[in-house]
């Protein structure tokens, strides 16, 4: 196990590396690049930014640039927004609850649901159930989130008035309930996706644990099929769906990103977004490079816990 | 060199005898697909023609019409524009820009696909780390990064699409290759002394040519998904040039008012990555072997 770990771990940092790597060359892309947020100040002339250039350290050479880079952001110096001067690491931090709330509780229900899809399909291989719900997981992937978004309100707070079309919580009102109402919507919209992916990846797991020799076996001692369904066909089934799970974190994250914008949902998705309309460079790389280091970070912890449950892979 | 070329499984007989030609018509969905599909693009280039309304003619007097109830059959905008002419010039657009970004993500993944696959190794390793890393970035936050710090272009917006979404198609095609360069075609190959740059793309690239349909016509739906995000988000293509993603982008604040401004070119959206993606699970059953015992 732990020279599993090791090794994972290993992997990690390495992808950590290129992703850092990609993100200072994005950085480059900026306009003006590092020296945009000085341009724009009333006064400016071209021999100050020259010189504010040699002091960051503009005029020396690309690849020790991205050292010097990389060791800020490894000490935890992400630079300052320019919007309120505060450091990017401690914006995020403050809205990285909403987001994970967010995706945290859309995970929940698209997974529920998606095992149930999956599962039923899957024993009901064939039937229309099954037609329909593999031909209505296409037509989902095929929504924008954003669309389903603007008819989820259209539908429900427009014309039903029965749930809040966006925010967090109502001003003044901040108890539990009304966080619960808040989150319902934007919940049901970013788990569609994800049911969509999720359901169709179960039934295939499904299937391949139906025939084999365990199941048989559970079967010819007689145990009841509902016992057999859930401990040994789903509990086996679900496997190969943690490493989903961790690999669906980019779409989870994407998804939020535009969720978060259509509901005026307080996270880091809608952070991303505002700072780009204020052209915020140090906080939108900083969301760029974190949302990366998150989805490195879940696929890390779902390998792991597969290698924890499953000692095959580990021993490998 | 011909007669190895001939060895090679990829070229035998006419293309409406192959079997995966017809098992493709024979997938009812991916037939649905195709017909949806050809209708959006029949209708995206010669419907605005059929309209007596041009996409950008203001008419104020009609502002706010409601569809299916006077000349303007999908109604008008806020500022009396015909929501049918623009839907159908929108339609131009943005199937062109996933269209084009497919091919181009399509090429450049599979060059490193191949690459990486055939050679292996460290070059292997490093193409496909770097695959990993791209993966690792969620897609709209990159896309919204670059179109940010690039004039946004309907062209600059295509490149930007195909920079985000080469990934999956290098990874299917690393992965045929590295299974296809074991068999003896290739080794033969190797062993008659073929060059490198012949054999990878002599003799792999059209065998391989199946996963990477599959992967392109995929990518055909999510660069048309990934364009109307961008565009939604006011980052993609700019007005007055209409795309499926803007002509969303102000539908919001109306929505009480006129929903179907929001509703109208969603569903054209819809169409269009449902029509693809049913494309492409037809192309994956096609090209799929195992289905031939069936």
């Amino acid at each position: 196990m732990l020279r599993f770990l090791i090794g994972r771990l290993w992997q990690s940092l390495l992808l950590l590396l290129v992703v850092s790597a990609i993100g200072f060359a994005v950085l480059n892309l900026a306009p003006g690049g590092p020296l945009s947020q000085y341009t724009l100040t009333p006064g400016m002339t071209q021999e100050n930014l020259k010189r504010i250039a040699e002091q960051m350290g503009l005029n020396r050479p690309l690849p020790i640039q991205y050292i010097d880079w990389l060791w800020r952001m490894l000490r935890g110096d992400w630079g300052k927004s320019y919007r309120d001067n505060q450091p990017v690491l401690s914006i995020i931090g403050q809205h990285l609850f909403a987001t994970l709330l967010l995706m945290g509780s859309s995970f929940l229900l698209s997974v529920s649901i998606g095992t149930y899809v999956g599962v039923r399909s899957a024993t009901h291989r064939r039937s229309w159930f099954d037609y329909i719900s593999s031909v209505g997981s296409m037509v989902a992937l095929s929504v924008p989130t954003f669309w389903f978004g603007l008819v989820a309100i259209y539908i429900f707070s427009v014309i039903l008035g029965w749930l809040p079309a966006g925010n967090m919580f109502t001003v003044g009102n901040e108890s539990f309930s009304d966080y619960a109402v808040h989150l319902v919507l934007p919940t049901v919209v970013l788990a569609l996706v994800n049911v969509a992916v999720w359901s169709p990846y179960m039934r295939t797991a499904t299937l391949e644990v139906v025939n084999q020799d365990f199941v048989r076996t559970a079967r010819a001692k007689g145990l009841r099929p509902r016992r057999i369904l859930r401990k040994h066909i789903v509990g086996n089934a679900m496997l190969p769906m943690i490493t989903l799970a961790g690999l669906q974190m980019p779409s989870l994250l994407s998804g939020a990103l535009v969720t978060e914008t259509v509901f005026t949902w307080p996270g880091i998705g809608r952070l991303f977004f505002d700072s780009l309309g204020y052209s915020d460079y140090p906080v939108i790389m900083g969301l760029l490079i974190f949302s990366a280091i998150l989805v490195l970070i879940g696929n890390l912890l779902a390998d792991l816990m597969v290698a924890f449950i499953d000692p095959r892979v580990r021993l490998n | 060199m011909s007669s190895v070329a001939s060895a090679s499984p990829a070229r035998r007989g006419h293309w409406w005898h192959n079997h995966t030609f017809r098992r493709f018509i024979r997938h009812r969905l991916a037939l649905l697909g195709m017909i949806m599909v050809a209708l959006l693009v029949l209708a995206c280039i010669f419907g605005p023609m059929c309209l007596p309304y041009n996409e950008l003619s203001i008419d104020l007097r009609a502002r706010f019409a409601v569809p299916f109830t006077g000349f303007h059959i999908l109604g008008t905008d806020p500022l009396g524009r015909d929501l049918a002419a623009r839907v159908l010039i929108a339609g131009r657009i943005s199937l062109l820009v996933g269209f084009l970004a497919m091919l181009l993500s399509t090429f450049f993944g599979a060059m490193v696909g191949i690459v990486a696959g055939y050679y292996g190794g460290r070059i292997g390793a490093l193409l496909m780390r770097l695959v990993d890393a791209f993966l690792a970035f969620p897609s709209i936050f990159l896309l919204l990064v670059l179109a940010a710090f690039i004039k946004p272009t309907a062209l600059m917006i295509t490149l930007i699409i195909a920079v985000t979404s080469w990934m999956e198609v290098a990874r299917v095609v690393e992965a045929e290759v590295r299974s296809l360069r074991e068999r003896e075609y290739i080794q033969a190959a190797r062993m008659l002394g073929m060059r490198n740059l012949n054999i990878m793309f002599g003799e792999l690239l059209p065998n391989a040519v199946g996963p990477i349909i599959v992967a392109g016509s995929l990518t055909v739906a999510r660069a048309i998904l990934l364009e109307a995000y961008v565009s939604y988000l006011g980052y993609g293509i700019q007005p007055p040039l209409p795309s499926w993603g803007n002509l969303l982008n102000g539908a919001q604040p109306y929505l009480a008012q006129a929903p179907w401004l929001a509703i109208i070119p969603g569903l054209a959206i819809i169409l269009a990555v449902t029509g693809f993606n049913f494309i492409g699970d037809g192309l994956r059953d096609a090209f799929d072997s195992r289905s031939d015992f069936h």
